[in-house]
């Protein structure tokens, strides 16, 4: 009998959507786990670093990893699994392009630091006191990995072969890719495996988009009630969907909410953020200066919007923040 | 020679975590450190960002209970715009949490925290997970368990949006109303479900409590510590998960204080260790006294066990009758043995299949009027639910545009996490002697975190010793 093809799962500076994502997968997991060798998996198996740290190079057929790159310990883990894989697929938002965790590169890590653990209301903690790379308790050396300056994707650390997008993405993807590598199907280098389209293009709402869209001012969802079978940007409410990869199955739109931009930007577009902002300024309908900046200031807090799973990758990355001495 | 051990990762449990283990002269255990390695800065980087979009950005802090986040979060947006939902949201935001307790919770026994027992806890490591648990129970249950998760996850992507990261919370209510051709569908699921979670207690009957070994490690003193415990209540003092007061009782099971969420500034505390990037809860009124049980430290727990000991009892017959069982069989409550937090969770599994079913036939469920519009200028709101894990609380204040400029966040796991480093250091001292780390030692301490289903967002260390010396000693089982 021929050796099954060993995989890996592993999370970074993430939520744990992506691995209930593969569990998911539900009688479709059992299929995967007949066909492949799960050698690492911390959220549901057993097996340590050290047994990654004992492979070979490239004796994985594939490793998946999700989350975001934070902490050193997640950096290391990363290349150690690269030198480890064949493949190596960023799984989910947060991998492909920084995702949600990434809109902390909006603030300097002492700002973070400082909210955490000296300025919340319930903190009692008057010595200042802040986690440590190398604390000394009682004589005995403890050690943190180190919280970087900023948060970065899977591929701003390692090469990666492949992306599935999506926070988190559908099972569906996900069996998707690992069929893929199994069945030697391999795509081009650097595919993001989802629509190449936008979400505009499947969505389900989208006969009630008119030809023309013409917006005077965005409304937001707590002070507005809309017609839950029309488009969201006819409506006045902002929807990413323009902007934003196809391949969710358009979950938000179903439960009657806007997109968000979770799936990241289309083929061939670099910057998502930008192409939302692009986009939702050609449909304001005004040239009054005045209106304009009225129509733009209907928008709240326009970056952490349209970039909320893409800062990190983006053209920006961030704001720029003093480097640590 | 001291020595130390290492358990890194920690696994089967979400998120980051390891422990380490220091050994005195006699290769003893002399402390041991949890230690979680990992910070997003969710408080900070949700600053500046629209208060209507919390529930789906702070819900990104954990993929396993996004619910509970979003939930809690859509409760601190009715109290921030002043906005009460209409019963119909009320209960379809109840309904759809019913059922994520219910998946969430088969999740850790059947994949997390039960294989530990299923397959057994010295088991070959490479069998103790959800492939070794369907190697015993057989394929068949194996594919039931997989599908009851998967049609119980249905019902929330139905009401919500998304079977994993809900859409629907919005001040004041909900955003989709349910048909009643959902209606009937949901129905058919939660009469399984009910089955299902009955079917789940049989198991924990036939392979814990008809074992007369793991009822031996059940009510062992190793596993074992008097603390407060905390949880939301109903009017009745009944365990509720969506709504209600926050009741501490003391280690006799005495009330301690009860009260309102928004009140909570009063009554709980956090503090930093320079070891940790995890935050540690304790009741402000007593005190941080170290990590130390019994009525004098501030030291309480929550999730499954904590619930039921701080409540009277459940609000459903069938777990109602469990509940009593459980409490009779243990001697009475509080119960203070860490493992029965796996036999409460069940209990709690059938509350959830039960409340489902309750729900499911309410005649306003498929009210269209599902959301309540605000005319109030926001400010601060408070709000919170039961996580699987335990009490989950958010709490924002933005400016008059509804800008968040401040958040606060108590996580479920914050509030264990004195509970969970004692608890690990007990086991350690017990389970390793003279250095020995033969025949999954090691699993039996993971065993004692696993008991709360930890979601590491949230670590600790545990008690200062002596001085020791950097040597790495590396588990037989995980050589290689």
């Amino acid at each position: 009998m021929t050796e099954k093809p060993k995989i890996a799962l592993y999370w970074c500076s993430s939520c744990g959507g992506c691995e209930e994502s593969v569990v998911d997968l539900a009688e479709d997991l059992l299929t995967v786990a007949a066909a492949v060798d799960i050698v690492f998996w911390p959220v549901a198996m057993d097996f340590k670093y050290k047994d990654v740290v004992a492979m070979n190079d490239g004796q994985l057929a594939a490793t998946l990893i999700n989350g975001a790159i934070r902490m050193g310990e997640q950096e290391h883990m990363a290349k150690i699994l690269r030198k480890k894989s064949r493949l190596l697929i960023a799984h989910g938002s947060c991998a492909h392009l920084g995702g949600v965790v990434g809109l902390a590169n909006f603030y300097p890590r002492e700002a973070l630091l400082n909210r955490v653990y000296q300025e919340v209301p319930t903190i009692n903690n008057p010595r200042g006191i802040l986690p440590q790379l190398e604390a000394m308790d009682s004589g005995r050396k403890v050690t943190l990995p180190d919280f970087h300056d900023t948060v970065k994707a899977l591929d701003q650390v390692v090469e990666v072969d492949y992306y599935i997008p999506g926070c988190p993405p559908t099972p569906e993807l996900i069996k998707e890719a690992i069929m893929m590598v199994l069945e030697d199907r391999l795509l081009p280098k650097g595919s993001v495996l989802a629509d190449k389209k936008a979400l505009c293009d499947t969505c389900p709402r989208r006969d009630s988009k008119p030809d023309k869209l013409r917006i005077t001012e965005f409304k937001r969802v707590y002070e507005t009630a809309w017609d839950p079978t029309k488009c969201f940007l006819e409506e006045g409410i902002v929807c990413l969907g323009p902007a934003t990869r196809g391949g969710c199955a358009a979950r938000c739109i179903n439960a009657n909410m806007p997109c968000r931009g979770c799936f990241g930007p289309t083929e061939n577009v670099r910057d998502q953020g930008a192409k939302s902002s692009s986009f939702l300024a050609s449909i304001i309908d005004m040239t009054d200066e005045e209106a304009l900046k009225k129509a733009a200031d209907s928008i709240p807090d326009p970056g952490g919007l349209f970039y909320r799973y893409g800062l990190a990758s983006s053209i920006l990355r961030g704001k720029l923040t003093p480097k640590r001495s | 020679m001291s020595k130390r051990i290492t358990i890194d990762p920690i696994t089967r449990l979400e998120g980051h975590g390891k422990i380490e283990i220091f050994l005195d002269d006699h290769r003893d255990v002399e402390s041991v450190y949890f230690q979680v390695p990992e910070l997003r800065g969710f408080e900070k980087f949700c600053e500046g960002r629209a208060a209507e979009e919390m529930p789906t950005l702070t819900q990104k802090i954990c993929g396993v209970c996004p619910t509970a986040h979003h939930t809690a979060s859509s409760k601190a947006l009715d109290d921030l715009f002043g906005v009460e939902p209409p019963p119909a949201a009320k209960k379809l935001r109840e309904l759809m949490y019913n059922a994520f307790m219910f998946e969430d919770h088969l999740l850790h026994f059947y994949f997390l925290g039960g294989p530990d027992f299923i397959v057994g806890p010295m088991a070959p490591r490479a069998t103790r997970n959800i492939l070794g648990v369907i190697d015993k129970v057989g394929v068949e249950m194996g594919k039931k368990v997989l599908d009851i998760r998967k049609r119980v996850r249905g019902v929330n992507a139905l009401v919500s949006g998304s079977a994993l990261y809900p859409v629907c919370g919005l001040p004041g209510g909900v955003s989709k109303a349910l048909t009643e051709e959902d209606r009937a569908e949901i129905r058919g699921v939660t009469r399984d479900a009910v089955e299902f979670a009955k079917l789940t207690l049989n198991i924990f009957d036939d392979v814990v409590l008809n074992h007369r070994g793991l009822v031996k490690w059940l009510t062992s003193d190793v596993f074992c510590h008097r603390t407060y415990y905390l949880g939301l209540v109903d009017d009745h003092d009944r365990v509720n998960f969506y709504d209600g007061k926050i009741r501490v009782v003391d280690p006799n099971g005495k009330e301690f204080v009860k009260f309102e969420a928004k009140d909570y500034l009063e009554h709980l505390e956090e503090r930093v260790e320079p070891w940790s990037y995890q935050k540690i809860l304790y009741l402000k009124n007593i005190g941080w006294k170290g990590f130390i049980d019994g009525q004098d430290s501030g030291v309480f727990r929550v999730a499954p066990l904590a619930r039921l000991n701080a409540s009277k009892g459940m609000a459903t017959p069938l777990a109602q009758a469990e509940y009593e069982k459980m409490f009779h069989a243990l001697g009475g409550k509080p119960v203070h043995n860490t493992l029965a937090y796996h036999w409460a969770r069940l209990i709690e599994v059938l509350y959830a299949a039960e409340r489902m079913d309750e729900l499911v036939r309410d005649e306003e469920l498929t009210s269209p009027h599902i959301r309540n519009l605000s005319h109030h200028t926001p400010k601060e709101g408070v709000g919170v639910c039961e996580a699987p894990r335990g009490t989950l609380l958010h709490h924002y204040e933005t400016d008059e545009k509804a800008i968040v400029k401040k958040l606060n966040l108590l996580v479920a796991t914050q509030n264990n996490a004195a509970a969970i480093c004692m608890s690990i250091e007990k086991a350690a001292r017990a389970a390793i002697k003279g250095g020995d780390i033969s025949n999954g030692k090691l699993n039996v301490v993971e065993m004692a975190f696993r008991a709360y289903d930890p979601c590491l967002a949230c670590a600790t260390h545990c008690l200062p010793g002596k001085m020791p010396t950097m040597v790495h000693v590396y588990d037989r089982e995980t050589k290689g």
